[in-house]
């Protein structure tokens, strides 16, 4: 389902102006990294897809409705937020509880919820966590049972806020293989992160947010090699592709088989 | 010094220790990285570090844990905080939750600890700008960005000037550029204060570039125990569920196609990868054979 914000801005009753007029498409089957330093307005940006916030100006459409005319809970049927701190999310008694309140939300029959719940434990690798109480996980596991609960709504748009937070090599992996499933079945996906190793290697498209305002946004091969803008919003290049630009490269590679490509192709030697 | 001398820890209602047999002993103005898959015991190694084990948490504790010639188990956490500071992985947790700006917020420890109001006024006011945050000094600690209270975690330990240091993931929330100077104040602190500090992480980069000691958790052992390098280059590390570097992944991705020469040490560093990758007398040459190679039809 497409995601439309024009010349959006917020300005928080604080007086904050955290949003100064961003622009954006994101469309099925698209997913889409959003980064920049801390402050920049990411987080500000997305909690507008599920109504969490409302528009100061412009406005923020998903699929047909102007997210200023529903409520939160009509968006989010339409759109799964994973926040940043899982600790804001959870509030069952049990992991299986917790999962299978926003499917019963959504009016779905009990076995209908079961089977949700299943596949959504399943997919985050906790099928045997389902009668845990959640505070009894590690931080990383409650992580992933938040992210169970919005894969099991199985909404047309997944927002995930810093999905990779503290996760290890074996978590950061199996959040990237959960994305691209999720790009797979047409969902629209889009994601904020630091963990700039991880936007390249699974999202094709990068946003990047400074001072509220979109700086640059395209392929993440061509985005994530603009060194001197990324450095403005306290954002580096990926490791391997402050190497290849290091080395002569013009692109940024997305992973080693890339930098490989590029290491033979672009780099100059004399 | 600080040292664990066989410690097996379990916390409370659970049936397998979180540490176990862990002995480590890091000597003034070390920096010793901690590594490890999610559960390997990270975090509590951090809190027996701290005195949190077994003060806080509660569990059985065995074996012995000494800063310099104190035992922590024979004083109080109170005590304690003089000599050793914990920057929690959460940053909320940090919070005292009973002051209203980050300015307070840091100067809640240096009251604790009986500092004059004068003295505090200016370490305050060194340590946010240390970290960045000397804008914020004004602002509620709740209303603020996960990175940004996570900065302010780290100032209110920094305020303190622990002899010991205990990071348990400290950038987990910051932007990529705010890690990395996360790293260079640590760094710059040892050199000036002579800290010793013990960092949880999963920023393979950043520990390669500035500690100088690598310690790899699994199952709640010590399993390796070396220099950054020995330890990020090893390929038994994939076994402790620890992916390589990416510049170790590229060399030895390169190395099989004879992009990188056989004989040269894995890079773990930018500058490393960078020189490797661009020396004439690997790469060129290199290229060159190929070709040859190439055209002989083999």
């Amino acid at each position: 389902m497409d995601v439309r914000v024009r010349d959006l801005g917020y300005v928080y009753p604080t007086g904050v102006e955290a949003l100064r007029g961003v622009t954006l498409d994101m469309a099925s089957g698209e997913a889409v990294a959003i980064v920049g330093q801390n402050g920049a307005g990411k987080t500000t940006l997305v909690k507008h897809f599920v109504g969490l916030l409302r528009p100061t100006r412009g406005d923020v459409r998903i699929g047909d409705w102007d997210t200023r005319t529903k409520s939160v809970a009509q968006l989010a049927a339409r759109v799964g937020y994973v926040f940043q701190n899982p600790d804001d999310q959870l509030f069952s008694r049990t992991v299986g509880q917790e999962i299978a309140f926003g499917p019963r939300n959504l009016g779905l029959g009990e076995s209908e919820v079961r089977a949700r719940v299943a596949a959504a434990l399943e997919t985050v690798g906790l099928a045997d966590q389902v009668d845990r109480h959640p505070y009894d996980l590690m931080q990383t596991q409650r992580k992933f049972v938040a992210l169970a609960s919005v894969l099991a709504l199985d909404t047309p748009v997944v927002v995930l806020d810093e999905p990779t937070t503290g996760q290890d090599a074996a978590g950061v992996e199996r959040i990237g293989s959960i994305v691209e499933r999720l790009q797979a079945q047409g969902k629209t996906v889009i994601a904020i992160s630091h963990d700039i190793d991880f936007c390249a290697e699974r999202f094709p498209r990068v946003v990047v947010m400074g001072q509220g305002r979109v700086l640059l946004d395209g392929a993440a091969g061509d985005v994530l090699a603009r060194a001197e803008v990324l450095a403005q919003t306290y954002v580096e290049p990926p490791q391997l592709a402050r190497l290849a630009l290091r080395l002569g490269a013009r692109r940024a590679p997305r992973n080693v088989v890339e930098f490989l490509q590029v290491v033979r192709e672009e780099v100059p030697f004399t | 010094m600080i040292a664990l001398d066989a410690v097996t820890y379990t916390y409370p209602a659970t049936a397998q220790p979180a540490l176990r047999e862990v002995s480590l002993s890091i000597p003034d103005g070390q920096f010793c990285a901690v590594i490890g898959a999610n559960g390997a015991g990270k975090s509590t190694l951090c809190y027996a570090l701290s005195g949190f084990i077994p003060h806080f948490f509660r569990g059985e504790l065995s074996g012995r844990i000494r800063i310099d010639d104190v035992d922590t188990q024979a004083v109080s956490l109170a005590e304690l905080v003089q000599r050793v500071g914990l920057v929690f992985q959460n940053p909320f947790n940090q919070m005292s939750g009973a002051k209203f700006t980050v300015r307070e917020e840091v100067a809640f420890g240096l009251e604790n600890l009986g500092v004059p109001r004068a003295e505090m006024q200016t370490r305050i006011a060194r340590t946010l700008e240390r970290v960045g945050i000397a804008d914020l000094a004004d602002r509620s600690p709740f209303a603020l960005s996960g990175g940004q209270q996570q900065r302010v975690a780290i100032a209110s330990m920094l305020a303190m000037d622990p002899r010991v240091l205990v990071l348990d993931e400290p950038t987990s929330q910051l932007d990529p550029i705010g890690a990395r100077e996360v790293f260079e104040t640590i760094r710059a602190l040892i050199e000036e204060r002579g800290t010793t500090v013990i960092l949880a992480e999963h920023k393979l980069e950043w520990i390669a570039a500035f500690a100088d000691r690598l310690v790899v958790l699994a199952n709640g052992r010590i399993v390796m125990d070396s220099s950054p390098r020995q330890v990020l280059t090893a390929p038994e590390l994939e076994r402790y569920h620890i992916g390589a570097p990416r510049y170790v992944q590229a060399a030895r991705a390169a190395r099989e196609i004879g992009l990188w020469p056989a004989d040269r040490d894995l890079p773990v560093t930018l500058d490393e990868a960078t020189e490797g990758f661009s020396s004439s007398s690997s790469l060129n040459s290199t290229r060159l054979d190929l070709r040859n190679s190439r055209n002989s039809g083999n």
